[in-house]
């Protein structure tokens, strides 16, 4: 009997390569657990037949946009949107011989941090039902930590693949900025968005990681990038480990949060690795700020191709095409889309641009030199993910500012374009507390080598303790 | 930092297509502008000697060949369209511009 909940991606190779099960019963299985459990926790906006094949299941965050399988980015204005194409990690997937399980849900267009904004209803958290998973790819991480995908893909672009792994206790990997496709994605902030992996290990993510990177001549954006080594070493021997203060002292960050990552820092030190505190001055608070201008900016561009025109939504209620284009996006769009391109347009416009968007623009430089000249000293930077734990559902639905913040120590990284990885640190309240590794611009590697070290000696049992 | 009015929420709601209903317009009032006075906070640094970065990596000008290749079939290019006619999309009749 497979338990799913335990099957690790490298576990189920295993069982297909010694043929102990076929690619059609596994897919059977995880079948059965998403009919067993999505129920109560609705990751999947969209569960689909068997394609067959002969390799491992997989889930996609519904951003992902599939030939021929439903893709709504958790939007009501692109309900019932059937892609006449894969992405190219769609693609990338299909030809390892990865089978899709279905579609994982989201914040709409990826806009949120706890897959509340999900026009089809939030996703819950496996480790306690009444709350948040985080967001916006909470189905993604949801789905992996309850065992109804091995592993998934995701989008990052402020913390939507490392914030949520943290509160569902997966291991989850932003890459580098450029080195997968967006080529078939549905945009969000194109400076900033990026598709990434979720998985139960950190090899696992590794693995997925190598599938999906790699230059795709549909995304000029991308480029070569070094070739994935799956991590295999138990020590840090060598390695320089910083400690930015004001990303592990800030006010925001829970006691137990913050207790569980002196603990993964500690043990850095007892692996070999030499420890160091360093400082980010203006990247934590400057940080957010930066993030919600040039992000509204980006959507409020990328989201005027929702007109009612081409696919998805259109209302009916209009009696001329200016009058047909408002009103589809009144009707289309949720609160949180419109917010952002309210707040985006209105940075855009005349006589606002520089003040605001072009101002921020300036701060992300800032962003991005401040952490240059920490690498110059370090090899790998670790803070929180999350300054939380799993929040309740609706406890922040009603303050947009408390949502964003959520976000505070995951954004900086993402304003620079490096890489992080969230491994699972320890327990605070019973929930998963997550652990934030940040590298130079292509060191995946490095951090696939701290993180497997320190999976190790952690030791996180990554099944949801009320699920055991 | 400029607050933002009824009148200029209703020029950007516009500018952005959105028709807005009395009740998101009271709503989103109040929330626009929490939002706006957090997100000035970018003002209090001074830049001038700073260049904006617009891209994170340092790439530039990427150039692919020039050769045709197929793109979407008609069908297909209409396959999700909410109205079609004949082999275009069809759409209400014309409406202020601007």
């Amino acid at each position: 009997m497979i338990d799913t909940l335990r099957l690790t991606a490298e576990g189920a190779k295993d069982l297909l390569n010694r043929k102990e099960v076929s690619g059609d019963e596994l897919f059977a299985v995880y079948l059965a657990a998403i009919g067993e459990r999505d129920p109560e926790l609705h990751c999947y906006l969209h569960v689909c037949e068997d394609p067959g094949g002969a390799g491992i299941p997989i889930a996609l965050k519904d951003v992902i946009g599939t030939r021929g399988i439903p893709t709504t980015a958790g939007s009501k204005i692109l309900q019932g949107y059937v892609p006449v194409y894969d992405a190219t990690v769609a693609t990338r997937c299909k030809e390892h011989g990865l089978r899709v399980l279905g579609k994982t849900n989201t914040d709409e267009f990826a806009m949120g941090s706890s897959t509340e904004n999900s026009a089809y209803g939030p996703t819950h958290n496996p480790w306690d039902p009444t709350r948040v998973p985080g967001g916006s790819g909470g189905g993604s991480a949801a789905a992996v930590s309850a065992g109804l995908a091995p592993w998934a893909l995701g989008s990052d672009t402020g913390g939507s693949i490392k914030q949520p792994s943290a509160l569902c206790g997966n291991v989850g990997l932003r890459p580098t900025y450029g080195t997968v496709s967006r080529y078939g994605i549905v945009a969000f902030a194109s400076s900033l968005d990026q598709v990434g992996p979720v998985a139960k290990t950190v090899r696992d993510c590794a693995f997925l990681y190598s599938v999906i990177a790699g230059r795709d001549p549909c995304d000029s954006t991308t480029v070569e990038s070094p070739e994935v080594v799956l991590p295999t070493g138990d020590d840090l021997k060598g390695l320089r480990v910083g400690v930015p203060r004001e990303l592990n002292e800030h006010e925001a960050i829970e006691p137990g949060v913050r207790k569980a990552v002196e603990h993964a820092i500690e043990l850095c030190r007892q692996l070999g690795a030499e420890v160091g505190e360093c400082s980010l001055p203006r990247s934590v608070d400057f940080g957010l700020p930066c993030y919600y201008l040039i992000a509204p900016a980006e959507a409020s561009s990328n989201l005027a191709r929702y007109d009612g025109v081409r696919y998805g939504y259109r209302s009916s209620n209009s009696a001329d095409r200016l009058d047909m284009y408002k009103h589809t996006r009144d009707e289309g769009f949720g609160d949180e889309p419109k917010r952002r391109i309210l707040v985006g347009t209105y940075a855009l416009s005349a006589g606002y641009y520089d003040a605001y968007y072009g101002q921020a623009q300036k701060v992300r430089t800032v962003i991005a030199r401040e952490h240059a000249q920490a690498f110059e000293n370090f090899d790998v930077l670790v803070t929180p993910t999350s300054p939380t734990i799993a929040f309740e559902l609706g406890g922040r639905t009603a303050d947009p500012l408390a949502m964003y913040a959520s976000d505070l120590l995951t954004i900086p990284s993402c304003m620079a374009g490096l890489p992080g990885l969230n491994v699972p640190c320890g327990l605070s309240e019973g929930l998963p507390v997550g652990l934030q590794l940040i590298g130079p611009q292509f060191a995946e590697n490095t951090l696939f080598r701290v993180g497997h070290a320190l999976e190790q000696a952690i030791g996180f049992d990554f099944v949801p303790e009320r699920l055991r | 930092m400029t607050e933002i009015s009824r009148e200029l929420l209703l020029h950007v709601a516009h500018l952005a297509r959105l028709e807005l209903r009395e009740d998101e317009l009271v709503r989103l009032e109040g929330q626009l502008n929490d939002i706006l006075a957090a997100v000035s906070k970018v003002a209090e640094l001074d830049l001038s000697d700073v260049p904006p970065t617009s891209h994170p990596l340092d790439v530039v000008n990427v150039w692919g060949e020039d050769e045709p290749r197929p793109g979407l079939s008609v069908e297909d290019a209409l396959a999700n369209a909410p109205e079609r006619g004949g082999d275009f999309f069809k759409v209400p009749p014309g409406g202020g511009a601007a």
